[in-house]
């Protein structure tokens, strides 16, 4: 039987060219079209949500005084924005956001590291977290007033409160949906208990993470607006107590306004978690398939 | 190339002390009568630089013994001695790492030995040499084809610098031409290293195309019926007269130990 007796160098051609016709070339969109793409669906919801509010002002359910229309809300949004004394108070309830957060994170991942290790205090607080995740947020301001006063501990507790326990649950999430394969391949190499644990389960849980991480963030958004409408302090202006004031004066328009930036800054820190996502995806190969 | 080649000073000693020694192992999952014996009274060696192809139809354990004697599992009874030899192993998934990239995956291996980081990145670079995928170190993966990344798999195993290499149904996702190039490149890395190859598939051919002893291994529970020398010269081709007529004598063998499962 005839069979071609391949030299060692036509094996590395024929290697060489399989591989080159298995990875056919695809390239990413430049970045003007990819942003555009991104914004113009954008737009279109902003303009439908716009036309649908003007719509209910127009059948004049309510009188203008209590529910105003974006023809009056624009210019006052615009009159705030340009105002040093309203950035202090998004700075406020940003900086609150951020070392709320920031902890939370911390408390995360030590609280989702140790209960997802160790079989005793998993069996113990899993549920637990699960069901602090749960609760809304609100229900511990009661509390937290009495132990913090109307300090500003008071809301940090309750961001915290409120976030850790998503990110905690993200990390462990991840821990037990490791895929077996890349434990046996991480076991094989020699790696063991917290080698292992290090250099498989917790990359391996980054995605997961990354969702809890995300899911924290929507949690401390609310629980700190809770927070901030609930915990008046003195000479420290912030978004929600600005919420509160418009309200005790009927600044329709203005309470409006703060919404907006409310919603906006919410979507803006999403689209990072997204970002951060996406990028991950697109690293690891997990994009879907676009049609 | 200046692989990193280990001395051996003769690699394919037939005799001398096996590299792979299981003496009686039985394997039972679960407890009492619902306990599943997935392997029963198995004795078998791979000699020093021996390359053993293990085959069965499926329900044989093959899996479960590779799992054995890489020590994700323990057997239930017997021993299994590998006198301290490092054992890599493969999986039919290329099983790599996704968050890291083709060379990171190869220096992981090296990790665990407390390979200097620089001295890792170089060597997993001649590793990916061998295996014919020099240039692709700072791919991810996902960007590689399926036989590609089963190349670099390979190169992680061979970079563990192992004296024994597993493998499970490696190239069982393949495609037939890759398939076939894939069985020159381990047959010239195992030459090369001095290896003694377990390898575990379903397929005849590929078994004796590869192996030194074809193992033949019943179902449910898993026992060596026989245990075939392949002698023919290499390199050998899968689609080969020779290849083609042992790989008959054993398949009607396997075919005999399946009927056994119907009546």
């Amino acid at each position: 039987m005839a069979v071609d007796q391949a030299t060692p160098d036509t094996h590395a051609r024929q290697l060489a060219g399989l591989d080159a016709l298995e990875l056919g070339g695809g390239t990413r969109g430049g970045l003007a079209p990819r942003i555009w793409g991104r914004v113009w669906p954008m737009v279109l919801a902003v303009g439908m949500v716009v036309a649908i509010w003007q719509a209910v002002v127009w059948a004049g359910f309510w009188p203008d005084y209590v529910f105003a229309g974006p023809a009056e809300v624009v210019p006052v949004l615009g009159d705030r924005l340009t105002s040093g004394e309203y950035w202090e108070a998004i700075g406020v309830t940003m900086r609150r956001a951020v070392t709320g957060f920031a902890v939370s994170v911390l408390v995360g991942l030590v609280l989702g590291a140790l209960v997802s290790r160790i079989r005793v205090l998993r069996a113990a607080f899993g549920s637990l977290i699960t069901g602090l995740q749960t609760m809304p947020s609100i229900a511990w301001f009661p509390l937290a007033i009495l132990l913090f006063g109307l300090t500003e501990s008071a809301i940090t507790f309750v961001v915290i409160l409120g976030a850790a326990p998503s990110i905690a649950n993200g990390l462990i999430g991840g821990v037990d949906y490791t895929p077996p394969i890349l434990l046996r391949a991480g076991h094989v190499l020699g790696f063991r208990r917290l080698q292992l644990y290090r250099h498989v389960i917790l990359p391996a849980s980054l995605p997961s993470f990354l969702a809890g991480l995300k899911q924290g963030w929507a949690f401390a958004w609310r629980s700190l607006m809770a927070g901030e409408l609930v915990v008046i302090i003195a000479h420290q202006s912030s978004l929600g107590e600005r919420l509160y004031y418009d309200r005790e004066l009927a600044d329709s328009a203005g309470l409006l306004a703060t919404m907006i930036v409310i919603l906006v800054i919410g979507i803006g820190v999403d689209l990072l978690f997204e970002t951060a996502d996406n990028s991950l995806r697109r690293r690891w190969g997990l994009q879907q398939v676009r049609n | 190339m200046t692989a990193p080649l280990r001395e051996r000073t003769d690699s394919r000693t037939q005799g001398g002390k096996p590299a792979v020694r299981l003496d009686g192992v039985s394997k039972i999952y679960g407890q009492g009568r619902n306990g599943l014996l997935a392997l029963d009274n198995v004795s078998l060696s791979v000699g020093q630089g021996e390359f053993v192809c293990m085959l069965g139809a499926s329900g044989c354990g093959k899996s479960t013994l590779l799992s054995l004697v890489a020590g994700l599992d323990s057997p239930t009874a017997g021993r299994i001695g590998t006198e301290g030899r490092r054992i890599a192993m493969m999986f039919q998934e290329p099983a790599l790492f996704p968050w890291l990239t083709v060379s990171a995956n190869v220096e992981m291996a090296m990790r665990v030995q407390g390979v200097a980081k620089r001295e890792r990145r170089s060597r997993a670079a001649e590793f990916l040499e061998i295996v014919h995928l020099g240039g692709f170190g700072d791919k991810r993966p996902h960007e590689l084809s399926g036989g590609m990344r089963q190349r670099v798999s390979l190169a992680r195993a061979l970079a563990q610098d192992a004296d024994v290499l597993l493998m499970d149904e490696p190239f069982g996702a393949l495609d037939a031409m890759t398939r076939d190039l894939l069985h020159d490149e381990l047959e010239r890395i195992w030459r090369e290293r001095g290896l003694s190859v377990l390898f575990v598939t379903h397929n005849v051919r590929e078994a004796v195309r590869l192996g030194d002893r074809v193992v033949l291994l019943s179902s449910r529970p898993g026992r060596v019926v026989e245990d075939f020398p392949v002698t023919l010269d290499r390199p050998r081709h899968t689609d080969s007269a020779e290849v083609a007529e042992i790989a008959g004598a054993i398949t009607g063998r396997l075919r005999e130990e399946v009927m056994r499962h119907g009546s």
